[in-house]
């Protein structure tokens, strides 16, 4: 199964390489990333495989949000169908 | 590949725009538990429940923190009780009630409704019984809720019911007096009552439905008015395609958690009941919906317009959206749930009028109104007349959830708490219907009943 994990927030150093660490931690995949300064405000979006993971998809989003609360950031973890069904026909 | 601006998008409507999934309601047939010895039934009917629906809180939650979507409500709608409760030859058909409490108190749903009969034509066995018990089962009863079909655009409409419903409502009130007269608030007359409503207080399983069903009710007025802010409409035409748009994206995500709901507790999908269900929060508005097209305040002349042409959109951009589409689908407008309307009722733009007008072009009716607690049962019974009348010559569901505020006048509030708001006393018209209730009987249904 695939998710979409989102990060917003203000611009720091060193957002990507905390994700992206919290992520290997636990053996979550990222396939693809697309990333956009506006201003000062980032935002990120991965696209992950988490088929192999190591942790539960909550403990996943847990550990994700708590990231993102040390940074002053907001992650989201969700399923990637959400998009894909309201998005594509 | 997904594009990011269409993530961003979903993203800020879940979070900055109320989206939701307003119900997941698992629609249960008690036909099997019928038995003449009503202590019986009542074990049947809760194990049943409680079987079916174990898994049904859980799998909600379940799919709300995967797909990151809020799925506000879990719910059961049974078999109408009237017709389980008949054989059973006893007027202490409370039991019933209790039965179906329990059942949700254990299970944890928020709501169960089915407390309910269909009397659009006449009474049968059970009937009587019920209707008569519904102010005690609304008060001794926490999570049941109650309606009651009294119309129909094939049959007319029962004004014997019509009369009883009124001194219901009114009793069912005074029972609850002292927490907010809340017992009126899960209690719905229905002209063209619609047998799979996933909506409270109206739920209930329809006879003609399989065994065990799940019916998912979508929301977002709030998605719908910040669409309309953000766009730069210039005609009436884009403000409907706009809408329409809105309304398929919204319904894509209730067609995604009600295959996902349906799969995990391997029950059938029924269908996805598109409706703009306002709550209180602020933004999550129907009435700020009809402002955002233009309209000074919800209420002023033009009004009725503004919500046919929401009510239209919503449901030919949902519709392509879904497999199976029910329900009510189409625009809520509850009075007390919905921020925008109780500003329009306290400046004194939308009264009881306005609103009877709005609900012909609407999905249901007169829905959440909090009338002075002196009314007699003869003017509520006038006020579900007038509303079945409308169900019924526009071959569409209409209701009527309004509520006396005992021992309060018109200008005073009542406040619910919770996902039913706070509601302004809202004053009725001058007259007495008395003589035209009392004279009960089967008004005749109309020429386009016959279509055969």
């Amino acid at each position: 199964m695939k998710a979409v994990i989102t990060v917003l927030g203000k611009d720091s150093v060193g957002i990507l390489s905390k994700v992206s660490t919290a992520c290997a931690e636990v053996g979550v995949n990222i396939i693809e990333v697309t990333q956009s300064v506006l201003q000062d405000m980032f935002a990120m979006i991965m696209l992950a495989d988490i088929g192999s993971a190591t942790v539960a998809f909550d403990q996943l989003q847990k550990k994700l949000e708590k990231v993102g609360e040390d940074n002053n950031l907001k992650i989201h973890v969700m399923h990637e169908d959400i998009f894909n069904s309201m998005h594509k026909i | 590949m997904l594009e990011t601006k269409d993530i961003l998008e979903t993203i800020n409507m879940i979070d900055n725009e109320h989206l939701d999934v307003r119900t997941i309601t698992m629609g249960i047939s008690l036909i099997d538990c019928i038995d003449s010895d009503i202590d019986k039934a009542c074990d049947k009917i809760y194990d049943k429940i409680c079987m079916y629906a174990k898994d049904l809180v859980k799998t909600g939650e379940d799919i709300s923190r995967e797909y990151g979507i809020p799925i506000i409500n879990k719910r059961i709608a049974v078999t109408p009780i009237a017709m389980v409760a008949g054989v059973c030859q006893t007027q202490k058909i409370l039991k019933f009630a209790q039965a179906l409490d329990r059942a949700a108190n254990t299970l944890g749903v928020n709501f169960i409704g089915g407390y309910s009969a269909l009397v659009e034509k006449g009474f049968a066995a059970g009937d009587y019984a019920l209707i008569e018990s519904i102010p005690e089962a609304l008060s001794v009863t926490e999570r049941v809720c109650s309606s009651v079909n009294i119309g129909s655009t094939k049959a007319g409409i029962n004004m014997d019911a019509v009369k009883m419903m009124g001194q219901t409502v009114v009793d069912t009130a005074k029972l609850t007096a002292d927490n907010n007269c809340i017992g009126a608030a899960k209690l719905v007359t229905f002209c063209n009552a619609v047998q799979d409503n996933p909506f409270m207080a109206g739920a209930f399983h329809g006879v003609g439905e399989a065994d065990c069903v799940i019916n998912v009710g979508v929301s977002g007025p709030g998605v719908v008015r910040a669409a309309l802010e953000k766009a730069d409409c210039q005609n009436i035409t884009e403000v409907a395609d706009l809408v329409k748009k809105t309304a398929f994206k919204i319904t894509r995500m209730g067609q995604l958690v009600a295959q996902q709901a349906s799969q995990r507790l391997s029950v059938p999908f029924g269908i996805v009941d598109l409706s703009l269900a306002p709550t209180p929060a602020v933004g999550d508005s129907v009435a700020h919906i009809l402002e955002e097209m233009g309209l000074e305040i919800c209420g002023c002349h033009g009004t009725t317009a503004a919500l046919a042409l929401l009510n239209d959109a919503v449901k030919k951009g949902g519709v392509m959206a879904s497999s199976h589409v029910g329900g009510l689908s189409g625009a809520f407008i509850p009075v007390s749930e919905d921020q925008g309307m109780i500003r329009a009722v306290k400046q004194g733009a939308l009264d009881i009028t306005k609103l009877e007008a709005m609900t012909a072009v609407c999905s249901v009716g007169l829905d959440m109104l909090v009338i002075p607690g002196d009314v007699t049962p003869e003017t509520v019974s006038a006020i579900i007349a007038d509303e079945a009348a409308i169900g019924m010559v526009n071959s569409k569901t209409t209701a009527v959830r309004v509520i006396p505020a005992i021992g309060r006048k018109a200008g005073d509030e009542l406040n619910f708490g919770g996902l039913l708001g706070a509601g302004p006393v809202m004053p009725l018209r001058k007259g007495d219907p008395s003589d035209f209730i009392h004279l009960g009987g089967r008004l005749p249904a109309p020429l386009q009943s016959l279509k055969n």
